[in-house]
Parts: C-alpha cells; sequence; structure tokens
C-alpha cells in the first residue's frame, strides 16, 4: 500500500506532475514529509498541499471491519476459528484452541528443554489430514542451529498417530510436507524469507517454524546499543506475512543471564531500585529471554518453557486472551504431553521469570534419551 | 449596520463619525487602543464600542469573546469540562484516579512492558464506550487501530459478553429483552468496534490523516484507539529527525481529531530503556519529544506482584497510582489489595 504510485491516484494533473518533477513517486515518499515540507518543495499553498494529502491519504488508508465480521469470517474459512490444537488439552484450552493463526508465538526457555520438541510435534501436527486435526498442509521449517532430527520426527509420528504412519506411504508423505531450510547467516535468513513469502501467501504452506531467532544475530543490539535492531525488518516481515496468509508463526528463543544493567524500573520507582542493587547474588540466577524488549513487545504469545524443582513447565507468560497458567510437562517418546490440565495459576513477576535448576540437570536432545522410556 | 443605531452615547456616536467611521464594518479590525488613540477616548470606552463590531463579517453566536475570534474564556471552558463525560476503565479505582475515567477532548497515552495490559484496556475501552452514560460510556462506536496483530477477536467477544453480565446484573437493561427489541447484546458490542489493521508508517499516517474524513461521515465514534503507536516507528527508520517531526505531525492531527469531534483518544506505547541518573531505567518509547506530545500520560507497572497504574503527565490530575487486574473478564479492581491508592 506504502509503495502505490502517485500517479495512479487520480490527483489533479498539475500536482500529480508537479510531485513527479520533485521525484515524489509513491505514497510513501509523499506522506514521509510534513505539510511545510511539501509547500516548499512543490511550492504550493497550504490548502493545496492538505487536499492533495487528504487525497492520498484516503486511497492508502486501509479498509475498516467491524470487529463482528472479523470474528464471523474466522468462524467461517478458518480451522476452529484460527487455531492449530496442540494435542496438550490445558494449553489448547488456555490458548481458545490452540497456536493462533496470523500472529507469532514463541517459545523460550533454557537449553535442552524442549522446544525443539515441541517444534517438531507441532510441524507434525500442521501436516496431518484434517480429520485429525492438522491442517492438510506444508510447513517450513527454518533450522537454524541444524537441531531438526527427521529420526525424532518419525518416532513422534508414529508413536502419536500410529494408525497413520503404519499405513504405507504415510509417513513418507507427511514427512514430505515438511520443508527444512538451514540458513547459515543472517543474510542467508532474509533471503529464504523472500522466497518464502509468495509459498506462504499462496496458502499451500500453513505452518512457519524458526528455531530459533536468537541464534541469527550475536546480541549486540541489546540495551538499544544501536538504534537500529537488525532484526527489525524480519519482525515487521514475520508479523506482516503471518497477517497476511493468516498462518501460525512459531519462534524459539533463547534466555541469556540477567546483569545489572537490565531493569525494570521506571523512573518513579528509582526509590525502591536500592534494595534489589545489594542483593547481586540474585542476578546470576536470573534469567531473562534473549533478543530484548523490542522482541518482546511484537510477539503476541510467549510460552515460557523452565524447570523448577525438577519438574518442567510450559508457562503462558503473554497472552492477549489467557491468564498466566503453568501446566507441568514432560517429553515422551510422542513429544511433550501435559501431566495436569488445570494449570497453575502465576501472579505478578513471576509471570515473566524463567527458572532454570541448573544446566546439568537438563537433558539434551539426545534421542537416546527416548528410546528408554 | 450603521453607527448610528450603536447602543452608546451620542458623543462617542459624533466622535467616531468625525473620525470618519461610518459604518460598522470598518471598525471590526481595529484593536481597542487603536480606535482609542483614534477618538481620544480612554480604552475602556473603546472596548464597548467594538464589542457591537461584527468580526469579519460574522456574527459571533457562539458566545465567545468579541475581541479575539476562535478564543474561549475560562469560565466558558470550565462550564463545557463540566459536561464532559468520561469512559469508564472498568476498574474503579483507576478511575477515580482519572477523575471518573477517560477523558474526551484529550489525547491519553498509555504505556507499559509486555504482557502488563496495554491491549486489554484498550479493548476494555472500546467496548465501555459503548455503554449508556448513566453507566460510565459515551453510547458511541469505537475506532481500533491495530498496528501490531493484537486485537484477539474471541477475547473481545469475551469482554463484552462479561460487560453485558454486569450490565444485566445492575439490572441496566431489562430482564426481558425481546428479540428485535434493541438492547446491547454481546455482539452488538463487537459490530460498533470499527477495525483498521495497519501494516507500516505511511499506512498509519494516512490513515490519521484520512481519520478527519472518516469520523465526519461516522459521527458515533467516541473513541479512537492506536494500538500500538510506537511499532512501525521503532525500526527501519534512519532519519531520526523525520521520524521526529511525523510523531508530532501525527499528535497535533490526533489532537485536533479529539477536540474537533469531541472524542477520547487513546494510545498505546512500548517501553524501551534509557541511560539515566547513572542507571538504566525503564521509559516509553519514541523519545522525549514524543512524551511531550501527549496531553495524559499513564504508565503500567509491576509492583511486587500487581499490576498498577501511574498517571505520569497530566494538566489537571495529580500523581497517583492505583492498583488493577486483568481478569477473564476484562479489566477490573483489584480485590486482593486492601491499600487502594497511593498517593505519589
Amino acid at each position: 500500500m506504502a509503495s502505490r504510485l502517485i500517479s495512479e491516484m487520480g490527483l489533479p494533473k498539475s500536482i500529480a506532475n508537479v510531485f513527479a518533477a520533485r521525484s515524489i513517486k509513491t505514497a510513501k515518499d509523499a506522506l514521509s514529509l510534513t505539510e511545510f515540507d511539501l509547500m516548499e518543495l512543490a511550492d504550493m499553498g497550504l490548502a493545496e498541499v492538505t487536499s492533495a494529502l487528504a487525497h492520498i491519504s484516503e486511497r492508502v488508508s486501509p479498509p475498516y471491519q467491524t470487529a463482528l465480521s472479523l470474528l464471523e469470517q474466522r468462524i467461517q474459512n478458518e480451522q476452529l476459528a484460527g487455531h492449530l490444537p496442540t494435542g496438550l488439552k490445558g494449553l489448547d484450552e488456555a490458548l481458545f484452541g490452540g497456536i493462533p493463526f496470523g500472529v507469532i508465538t514463541e517459545l523460550v526457555g533454557p537449553a535442552g528443554i524442549g522446544k525443539t520438541q515441541f517444534c517438531l510435534k507441532l510441524s507434525l501436527l500442521a501436516s496431518l489430514p484434517t480429520r485429525h486435526g492438522g491442517l492438510d498442509a506444508q510447513v517450513i521449517y527454518i533450522d537454524v542451529e541444524s537441531k531438526f532430527s527427521s529420526k525424532r520426527l518419525i518416532e513422534i509420528g508414529a508413536q502419536s498417530f500410529p494408525e497413520i504412519f503404519y499405513t504405507r506411504g504415510m509417513a513418507q508423505e507427511m514427512a514430505g510436507r515438511i520443508l527444512v531450510l538451514r540458513p547459515a547467516s543472517l543474510a542467508e535468513f532474509t533471503e529464504s524469507l523472500q522466497q518464502i513469502k509468495l509459498l506462504l501467501l499462496e496458502r499451500r504452506v500453513k505452518l512457519l517454524v524458526i528455531d530459533s531467532m536468537a541464534a541469527l544475530t550475536s546480541g549486540e543490539f541489546e540495551h538499544g546499543a544501536s538504534k537500529i535492531n537488525p532484526l527489525g525488518w524480519h519482525i515487521s516481515f514475520l508479523k506482516s506475512v503471518g497477517e497476511l496468509s493468516r498462518i501460525p508463526i512459531v519462534v524459539t528463543n533463547q534466555v541469556r543471564s540477567q546483569s545489572s544493567d537490565d531493569t525494570w524500573r521506571y523512573n518513579f520507582q528509582v526509590g525502591t531500585r536500592h534494595r534489589d542493587l545489594e542483593d547481586t547474588s540474585k542476578y546470576d540466577s536470573q534469567l531473562i529471554a534473549a533478543l530484548g524488549i523490542h522482541w518482546a513487545h511484537a510477539v503476541t504469545i510467549r510460552l515460557i518453557l523452565e524447570t523448577i524443582s525438577g519438574e518442567r513447565f510450559i508457562k503462558v507468560a503473554k497472552s492477549p486472551m489467557s491468564p498466566a497458567l503453568a501446566f507441568p510437562f514432560s517429553i515422551t517418546s510422542s513429544g511433550i504431553s501435559l501431566l495436569n490440565d488445570d494449570g497453575i495459576e502465576v501472579v505478578g513477576q513471576e509471570i515473566s521469570t524463567i527458572h532454570c535448576d541448573g544446566h546439568s540437570e537438563i537433558i539434551h536432545s539426545d534421542t537416546l534419551q527416548f528410546h528408554r522410556q | 449596520m450603521e453607527v448610528g443605531r450603536l447602543p452608546i452615547s451620542a458623543a462617542l456616536k459624533g466622535k467616531l463619525v468625525s473620525a470618519g467611521y461610518t459604518s460598522l464594518s470598518l471598525l471590526s479590525s481595529l484593536s481597542p487602543s487603536h480606535l482609542a488613540r483614534d477618538l481620544n477616548i480612554s480604552e475602556n470606552e473603546a472596548l464597548d464600542i467594538l464589542k457591537h463590531a461584527p468580526h469579519d463579517g460574522r456574527i459571533d453566536t457562539s458566545g465567545g469573546h468579541h475581541i479575539i475570534s476562535g478564543a474561549q474564556t475560562a469560565w466558558d471552558m470550565l462550564h463545557e469540562e463540566e459536561l464532559l463525560t468520561r469512559i469508564t476503565t472498568s476498574s474503579v479505582d483507576i478511575d477515580n484516579i482519572l477523575g471518573g475515567g477517560i477523558s474526551c477532548r484529550e489525547v491519553t497515552e498509555i504505556g507499559g512492558v509486555p504482557g502488563i495490559g496495554k491491549t486489554q484496556l484498550g479493548i476494555q475501552l472500546a467496548v465501555n464506550v459503548q455503554l449508556p452514560v448513566h453507566c460510565g460510556g459515551l453510547g458511541g462506536k469505537a475506532i481500533y487501530i491495530d498496528t501490531e496483530g493484537s486485537f484477539m477477536v474471541e477475547r473481545v467477544l469475551q469482554i463484552a459478553e462479561a460487560c453485558w453480565d454486569d450490565m444485566l446484573a445492575n439490572n441496566a437493561i431489562s430482564q426481558n429483552v425481546h428479540a428485535g427489541q434493541v438492547g446491547m447484546q454481546p455482539k452488538d458490542f463487537l459490530e460498533n468496534i470499527l477495525y483498521f489493521r495497519v501494516c507500516s508508517y505511511t499506512e498509519q499516517i494516512a490513515l490519521i490523516n484520512y481519520l478527519d474524513k472518516f469520523i465526519s461521515e461516522h459521527r458515533d465514534v467516541k473513541i479512537v484507539v492506536v494500538d500500538s503507536i510506537t511499532f512501525h516507528f521503532r525500526q527501519d527508520f534512519e532519519d531520526m529527525a523525520l521520524r521526529t517531526r511525523l510523531l508530532s505531525g501525527m499528535a497535533l492531527k490526533l489532537m485536533k481529531l479529539a477536540k474537533k469531534f469531541c472524542l477520547a483518544v487513546v494510545l498505546l506505547n512500548q517501553v524501551t530503556t534509557k541511560y539515566a541518573e547513572g542507571s538504566f531505567q525503564l521509559t516509553l518509547a519514541l523519545g522525549d519529544s514524543w512524551s511531550h506530545a501527549c496531553t495524559n500520560r499513564i504508565i503500567l507497572y509491576w509492583n511486587g506482584n500487581e499490576r498498577y497504574a501511574y498517571i505520569d503527565k497530566s494538566p489537571s490530575l495529580r500523581s497517583a497510582s492505583a492498583p488493577y487486574a486483568v481478569t477473564a473478564r476484562g479489566i477490573r479492581n483489584n480485590v486482593s489489595n486492601c491499600k487502594r491508592i497511593k498517593l505519589m
């Protein structure tokens, strides 16, 4: 919309010509200037400029919809009104049906906790035929850290849906729907995104998994060290392509330890800061999600995977529609399963903290581990 | 109108005529001191005369001051402000520190960390504005401008249903709502929320420019929520000076909209960190120049395990904070807290 040409907007000829002569070719060019800038550049009076801008604005503005028609559209056109069920009953209920379409869902947690396992399960679920709760579509899996294990994928499939997977040819077809990309750098990743955009918009691909987003950058942009976030364009792109194609986008993120520079206080709260400063030992064991606060704002749903006293929990930390609930889970041969569907309610700062008992206790996603079960 | 018919003393009339002011139109662009000098009379007398002179050929019927067109006395404004209704936030504590709720004719900025409840509050206000005046609303429609895709329609339905339940419980609407009778059903709330999805800063600027015309055609809109104002301006902006100019242009247009159509404008903002007083602090995004742009500023933050709203900037309300909760029914009072309002 922003790149629409001025020449096609039906402005009076004289004005359109003046704009073209001053290199104001697209709507973006015109709207990026204030009225006074335009007056000076095009040598026109305020009234003319205002009416030209109003004309352009009207044509570039997005159309509106009532919230009711939005709801009805979703119920009518989309499976479960726009959700991909995860098969984890408690989580699906908390998320009103499953992973929502059209927005970014983030999985964040310490290494080895099960994020990739979750992604593998989701990829499988999306490729299944609709009668089994799937989306009957292709999946694009962007595997940045080379953690994708097709062997594990088939194992999950065979254990969770034996009736499908033991049917001849089905395993091949399901696995054949999952396209794995392995970009080696941020530039390659950017390139892949551009390429898959068409596939996404054609709606043949109905799930995009990026595992993991944090591995693409070296974390140099924390704390606004550089004003331009290297992932800024990617975040916008993912959000807009997800919206347009109405597919779920699942992204995994790493954790890093909290430094004393990290802060959750405003200037009017400064008085209470001193208490925490003394307790610096707290900082070493505190983990926070990588990629910074801008990314935290950009994701719509944040699921935190963590360990507390040896038990693993998946917690809905940020969601516009669910309360903060934590569900204990375990990793089995058939993927992830919840130990309790009711969920424990989490309040306050606990919602966004990430617990990790100690790295030695974390089991790495090795297929050896699962065969024991 | 002829000078001769002015309700002033004959002596003054005589002076006017001899100075050459034979018709009132000649007086219309004079200042009192100028006239006083010309006629050799006191300024007060000159003022008296000028009161009767029409300005720019228009008869000023709005009761505004005759000396400067468009100006209003503070007394008239006070009278108007008292008549202004506010939109409830559904949390009595927050309504109290806001003097009743979010006010019309003003731009209110609400910011906070991810997950604190900004979108929740935005949706709650978009639903509450539709309530009748005696329930804390304005009986109007809402425009919701979504720049981030955080508008989850199922959640809006949930909040609308809770709102409807509350209204029933308070007997605000009759229990026997007949089919076909005009009464607010939960889905009706959704029909009155006009949703725009904006995908780039160009679209955002275009839409805000277009709102003037749009709202003239949809006069029942009483609130415009922008969720969030920040998102498209935080990335891909190499020219910071341009960003500042565009943002202030947007802020001015929104303020004009608020005043012209007498509606509330609520802008949701994100946070960022800044280095001040020897450490990093949280602050609302978009920089220092933006922080001057909005009339009111509310910061939502975590205080221990509870959510609080703090009035950071307001021309008439004092700094105070109040606790609130985000429940399945929407924004509500935080019932577990005894010590409610904390004054700063």
